[in-house]
């Protein structure tokens, strides 16, 4: 008999992320820093092994070389399988031809082989910008009871905000009667979290004929799920309550890890019982010195802060000199904030050097908006950098 | 690395001198500085010298290491050939598990005979030190050394069990004492690292077994200084032996210095087994100076010259100074310590008032509630 997989992930980690600017330039959305020692992607990673899921392909297609060395062989995760586990999976040269993943669909189509290796019974689809913690395996036992072709995981967005998501309209029993791509007025607030679970052969069925459809754009939400819809298949919602955030945009990915902080946290990541796994840093216990400073804070290995840090997120091996405030901030691993420089309301990424006496975005209460500063770049000592500023090369001061 | 080295690690030999520590675990897996064990700094630098094959040589209350070192991996000493080989003490109906080192080695012979390493570096897994072992073997190499020990010039530390080193001009080594009385004055102290050829040593288990003799330090090295070529390797970085349970919370209080812990740590290639621990919080009102905090802390008090390990809570208005608070301690609100060492998942209630001073840390055991 041949082995197999009950279920096998496809995690689509191919996108850009435009609308994080700087954060993006050199590493795509996934690989995003987040939560102080996290990337976003060990939280769909660590969903899957936490779910007994143990068989991940990650699609990878724009910048993928930082998160091909993070996932590496899976080890973190518990995903260094003889048979399973994660492998990353970027578009490849075939003999009759060749192509870079044209949409979601097409992306997955691509990879069939890899998926029928498994001999799955269910695909898990699931994508790679969104910070929460589920149960994938309840959605696919969900899946299995309600016998259904293809189910969708939503979740109750604000009637005002759901203009800017899939929305699914339902009937009593949770079946789905009809999408509506980001519609100008939803008939519902139950939005899609771009998590299907689909029975493999209807998947495998109707990506071929998407893939014959020279019309389609080879995307999930605006072609398969249609079509599937159209032709009568069974497609049920899955309700998802609980923390879900799609960190696809600064101000989000902000407020995201802000939720991080507090006593009672909005998102809390150091529940036992679901471990979010990752690539842990090789550096020391952080160290706080005798003039360092820290209040409502989260700080990661191998920092080491001698001055004021309020209310921010710091990732490994961040220095917070003598005389400097961090306030309201993200700062990302190996930055360095000189002596005397203030940054508030920021987002930092890796390796920046923040120059003496700099100044870096203001107060949250009076800013244009949160300032970015792009990897490996340097701000001159004294410059001032303005709220809501992106600068993603060395800056020395207007 | 010029020539080719195998490690030897012996992970209880010294395990008589912080019998607190000791009890529950081999002295190379005693917690140290937040995050890592002792054994880390003996495997790290093995590592760093290009060495990939480690024998872990243990005797009793070894389950703690096993579980630390797994299978290497965090060493990158998870390999095909070689990597991690753990080495339990050998005893059936007649022969007892060893009780010294030349009796230790004796049942590691055979992990000595099936490597085809021209060196082996004997190490201690109990001594704090970035040592450059690859420098160590050239030392060797260059003095045509039978057998090479590395020492640091040191006031002397009495301890159960070291040797200090007499050397001459060249390095030579003249006179080797074991457990000599130390007055307030300079010595080389044996670091409790040694190398020498593979071959010489198998010669020298051999001969022993059946010469009879039990002691490496006596029979071997103190005996021979005239006959056998041992020189001494001087090392002057930052060097800490644990001699007692003094000496580990001092050596715990200077990583609280920046030079030392840049020394140690300043190139990020102390490796250490990881646990995916959330990021410490710090929560508001804290006040947090001078410290080491290593992941999965929550602290809501105050912590001053301490070192705290991971997963370590510290309750509101409570004042922990000068303290080693191990992995999974529990502080409660009110409380105060000072000089304090909890080992491994201690629960201190509220209001409790606890203080040793620096000569005599007061140590509460594994997993004791006060």
């Amino acid at each position: 008999m041949q082995r197999k997989k009950e279920c096998v992930a496809m995690l689509l980690a191919g996108g850009q992320g435009s609308r994080l600017y700087a954060l993006t330039n050199k590493i795509a959305k996934p690989a995003v820093a987040f939560g102080a020692k996290y990337r976003i992607i060990d939280f769909p990673l660590s969903n899957c092994v936490n779910s007994g899921i143990d068989t991940v392909g990650v699609l990878t297609q724009y910048e993928p070389m930082e998160l091909n060395e993070y996932i590496g062989n899976g080890q973190p995760w518990d995903l260094d399988r003889s048979f399973g586990g994660v492998h990353i999976l970027s578009p490849y040269q075939a003999k009759k031809k060749s192509s870079w993943y044209e949409g979601t669909a097409n992306a997955i189509y691509q990879n069939m082989n890899f998926m029928k290796k498994y001999n799955p019974d269910y695909v898990l689809i699931l994508s790679g910008d969104h910070i929460y913690k589920m149960n994938y395996a309840k959605m696919v036992r969900a899946h299995i009871e309600s016998n259904a072709d293809c189910t969708i995981a939503a979740i109750e967005v604000p009637i005002q905000e759901a203009s800017r998501f899939g929305i699914l309209n339902v009937r009593d029993d949770g079946s789905i009667y009809q999408f509506e791509e980001k519609p100008k007025v939803p008939k519902s607030n139950l939005a899609s979290m771009g998590i299907y679970v689909f029975s493999a052969e209807k998947l495998y069925k109707y990506l071929e004929m998407d893939d014959q459809n020279s019309t389609s754009s080879k995307d999930f939400g605006k072609d398969v799920l249609p079509a599937m819809l159209a032709a009568g298949e069974k497609m049920m919602s899955y309700r998802f309550e609980g923390y879900w955030k799609d960190v696809g945009t600064i101000p989000a990915l902000w407020e995201s890890n802000m939720d991080l902080l507090g006593v009672d946290p909005a998102f809390d990541v150091s529940d036992p019982t679901w471990k979010i796994h990752s690539r842990n840093p090789l550096a020391p216990p952080e160290y706080i010195s005798e003039t360092g400073k820290v209040d409502n804070s989260m700080i990661a290995l191998g920092c080491e802060i001698s001055g004021n840090v309020y209310n921010s997120v710091l990732s490994s091996n961040v220095v917070v000199e003598q005389g400097a405030t961090v306030t309201d901030s993200i700062i990302m691993s190996g930055t360095v904030i000189k002596s005397g420089a203030s940054v508030q309301y920021s987002v930092i990424d890796e390796h920046v050097t923040v120059g003496n006496n700099a100044v870096v975005g203001e107060e949250k209460a009076h800013a244009q908006g949160i300032t970015v500063l792009g990897r490996d770049i340097t701000v001159a000592d004294g410059a001032v950098v303005s709220s809501g500023a992106i600068i993603d090369k060395d800056y020395k001061g207007d | 690395m010029a020539r080719s080295a195998v490690g030897v690690v012996f992970c209880n030999i010294q395990d008589k001198n912080i019998p607190e520590l000791s009890a529950l675990r081999a002295i190379a897996s005693v917690p140290f500085a937040g995050r890592y064990r002792l054994i880390d700094f003996a495997l790290s630098n093995l590592v760093n010298a290009g060495i990939t094959t480690v024998g872990i040589v243990t005797k009793n209350n070894y389950q703690s290491l096993i579980d630390h070192i797994g299978s290497g991996k965090d060493w990158d000493l998870a390999r095909k050939d070689g990597g991690i080989i753990l080495l339990p003490p050998y005893s059936n109906e007649t022969d007892a598990p060893y009780t010294n080192r030349l009796e230790a080695l004796k049942g590691v012979m055979s992990f000595l005979r099936h490597r085809n390493e021209d060196y082996v570096v004997l190490y201690d897994g109990d001594g704090v030190a970035r040592l450059d072992i690859t420098d160590v073997v050239r030392f060797h190499e260059q003095a045509g050394a039978d057998i090479t020990m590395v020492y640091q010039e040191t006031m002397g530390t009495p301890s159960h069990y070291y040797m200090t080193l007499e050397t001459g001009a060249d390095n030579r080594v003249s006179a080797v004492s074991i457990n000599p009385v130390l007055g307030q004055k300079k010595v080389n102290q044996y670091m409790n690292v040694m190398v020498m050829q593979r071959e010489y040593l198998m010669n020298i288990i051999q001969n022993a077994a059946q010469s009879g003799l039990s002691s490496f330090g006596r029979d071997i090295l103190s005996k021979n200084v005239d006959y056998i070529k041992i020189y001494g390797y001087k090392f002057d970085g930052y060097y800490a032996g644990m001699a007692s349970l003094s000496a580990y919370f001092k050596a715990n209080m200077d990583m609280l210095d920046k030079n030392i812990r840049d020394e140690l740590f300043g190139a990020r290639d102390i490796y250490t087994k990881v646990r995916d621990s959330a990021p410490s919080k710090y929560m508001n009102g804290c006040a947090v100076k001078n410290s080491l905090i290593s992941d999965g802390c929550y602290i809501e008090g105050t912590v001053e010259n301490s070192i705290l390990f991971r997963g370590v809570k510290v309750g509101k208005g409570s004042v922990v100074k000068n303290s080693v608070l191990m992995q999974d301690t529990v502080v409660g609100s009110s409380v105060r310590l000072d000089c304090v060492i909890t080992d491994k998942n201690v629960v201190i209630r509220d209001r409790r008032n606890l203080a040793g001073c620096e000569e005599l840390p007061y140590y509460i055991a594994k997993g004791k509630m006060l």
